[in-house]
């Protein structure tokens, strides 16, 4: 029963799943939203695990002094700093409580893990132009293609590439919309098939490895 | 297309049968394709007929080609050399003594691809105890880490190696996609794991995992269907694992029959695609655009 009772709820939600595309009764579909908003919750409560997980670890790092462990009392202190301030000054009424604008919650997301996170994703550019620089070392016949077919691209996508042919940007669009998307769509199909695939086999509990515990 | 039809073609007579009995509906009844003022009281949407139909006989042969496996037809599937690699990268690992790191993306355990993920952790989980080497799993989500956790001590217990399982290996990060990439980047840089395994749904945190990787010389194999992060993944890593083929890896690793039926069901099914899109090209070229509008989905 340990297998055949989580096989059997995920059949009947992957269902119902389905039949929500193909019944747009507004009865049934209420009980859809119902069933859309308990999975909301259940998530919600993962969260506790991810905590859990997160303070297990660190916690033992620190206890046994393993390497970085001071980066692991910050961590952990923000965590609780972020709760504390988010969650429980707003049930005590404290000043300044809450997550919305114009609390410490908020403050703190704006002017430091907001900057952080788009500096993360300013790293990129540099990424790109490393991987772009692999990417287009002629070594073999498909990168030279490749090489070949990007610098059209370019030049075809900047003012220069159009006074230097004129036919430059309709050769450009030419490549994206017919070779290039050619080859997305191909892959695009074959993924979504795949994807359906692999639901049925999950929702009739053909693939039950996911599960665990076998 | 992981399985080639063989040349037995009567074989899939009935589901040609069927392809064709589903053209001849389409063809007869377009009224489907009307679009109707309110269907709040109604209990079967028209404007997705096509979708059912196509659902209803893509199942069937899945369900078909599953019944046949499992009566013992034996069924071909190609080699994926980025599947095999994974075992090359972890022995790898294990001549070098370092750690192997896998990355299952950054969606939640309801995406498939990141179930798809799970599937091939367990396989991973299993070549790296029969080593003995640290498997490092950072997760992003927090109900990816109890199935993540299953996956490995599973993967661990069924190569006869329960104990070298820890469980503060499968490491939640952090939901922030950034302060994921961040985190990954990390273990990638401190610990020089030596196999970089990257399966599920990536975005743009892809090529910063990929290219940290590269830099710290490890091995890398890496599958999404997110066609998007699918260039910086060739660039950047030894194998890529190309959409389907990521969808194919339990069928691959396992080798089981049920498994390899539904892959079978699902080739066949791409067949009938792309006639339908061969069909519909020259339909269209020749200005018979009424077939090309059956497929539209509202």
């Amino acid at each position: 029963m340990r297998r055949e009772i989580p096989i059997a709820i995920c059949f009947l939600f992957g269902i119902s799943f389905i039949l929500e595309y193909f019944i747009p009764h507004e009865g049934v579909l209420s009980i859809f939203e119902t069933i859309r908003q308990w999975a909301i919750i259940v998530i919600a409560f993962a969260y506790v695990l991810g905590i859990a997980n997160l303070l297990r670890i660190n916690y033992h790092v620190v206890q046994r002094k393993q390497r970085d462990w001071p980066y692991k009392i910050i961590l952990m202190a923000s965590l609780f700093f972020m709760i504390t301030v988010g969650i429980v000054f707003d049930i005590l009424g404290v000043g300044l409580g809450g997550i919305g604008e114009g609390t410490i919650f908020g403050w703190v997301y704006y002017h430091a893990q907001y900057p952080l996170q788009s500096t993360m994703f300013a790293l990129l550019a540099f990424f790109i132009a490393s991987a772009a620089f692999r990417a287009f070392r002629i070594r073999t016949f498909q990168a030279s293609l490749l090489a070949v077919t990007a610098l059209f691209v370019m030049i075809g996508r900047v003012p220069v590439g159009e006074s230097l042919w004129a036919g430059f940007p309709d050769f450009t669009e030419w490549i994206m919309n017919v070779p290039q998307l050619a080859g997305k769509r191909a892959i695009m199909i074959g993924a979504a098939l795949g994807a359906i695939s692999t639901a049925l086999k999950v929702l009739t509990g053909l693939e039950r490895t996911y599960l665990g515990g076998e | 297309m992981i399985i080639f039809p063989c040349s037995k073609a009567p074989r899939y007579r009935p589901f040609l049968r069927v392809v064709f009995l589903l053209i001849c509906i389409l063809l007869i009844d377009p009224s489907w394709s009307l679009a109707q003022e309110d269907l709040t009281e109604s209990w079967f949407n028209p404007n997705r007929v096509n979708m059912l139909v196509f659902l209803v006989f893509f199942f069937g042969v899945i369900i078909y080609f599953i019944r046949r496996a499992k009566k013992g037809k034996s069924l071909f599937i190609r080699r994926i050399a980025g599947l095999d690699a994974i075992e090359e990268a972890v022995g790898r690992a294990t001549e070098m003594g370092r750690p192997v790191l896998f990355v299952p993306g950054i969606e939640d355990v309801n995406q498939i691809q990141t179930v798809a993920a799970m599937i091939i952790l367990g396989n991973v989980a299993k070549m790296v105890a029969g080593y003995d080497i640290p498997l490092f799993v950072p997760i992003c989500r927090p109900f990816v880490v109890p199935v993540a956790e299953e996956r490995v001590k599973e993967g661990y217990a069924s190569a006869g190696r329960p104990d070298a399982y820890n469980r503060d290996n499968v490491r939640y990060i952090s939901d922030e996609q950034f302060a994921y990439a961040a985190g990954v980047q990390g273990i990638m840089l401190r610990d020089k794991p030596m196999a970089n395994l990257l399966f599920g749904s990536f975005f743009a945190e892809s090529l910063m995992l990929a290219e940290t990787g590269f830099l710290t010389g490890a091995i890398q194999v890496a599958g999404t269907a997110n066609i998007h992060q699918l260039p910086f993944f060739v660039v950047a890593c030894d194998y890529t694992i190309i959409g389907e083929e990521l969808f194919a890896t339990s069928a691959y690793l396992s080798k089981e029959p049920k498994l390899l039926g539904s892959l079978k069901g699902s080739d066949l099914a791409k067949a009938v695609i792309m006639g339908i899109l061969a069909l519909g090209a020259i339909l269209v070229s020749f200005g018979v655009i009424e077939f090309k509008n059956w497929f539209f989905i509202q």
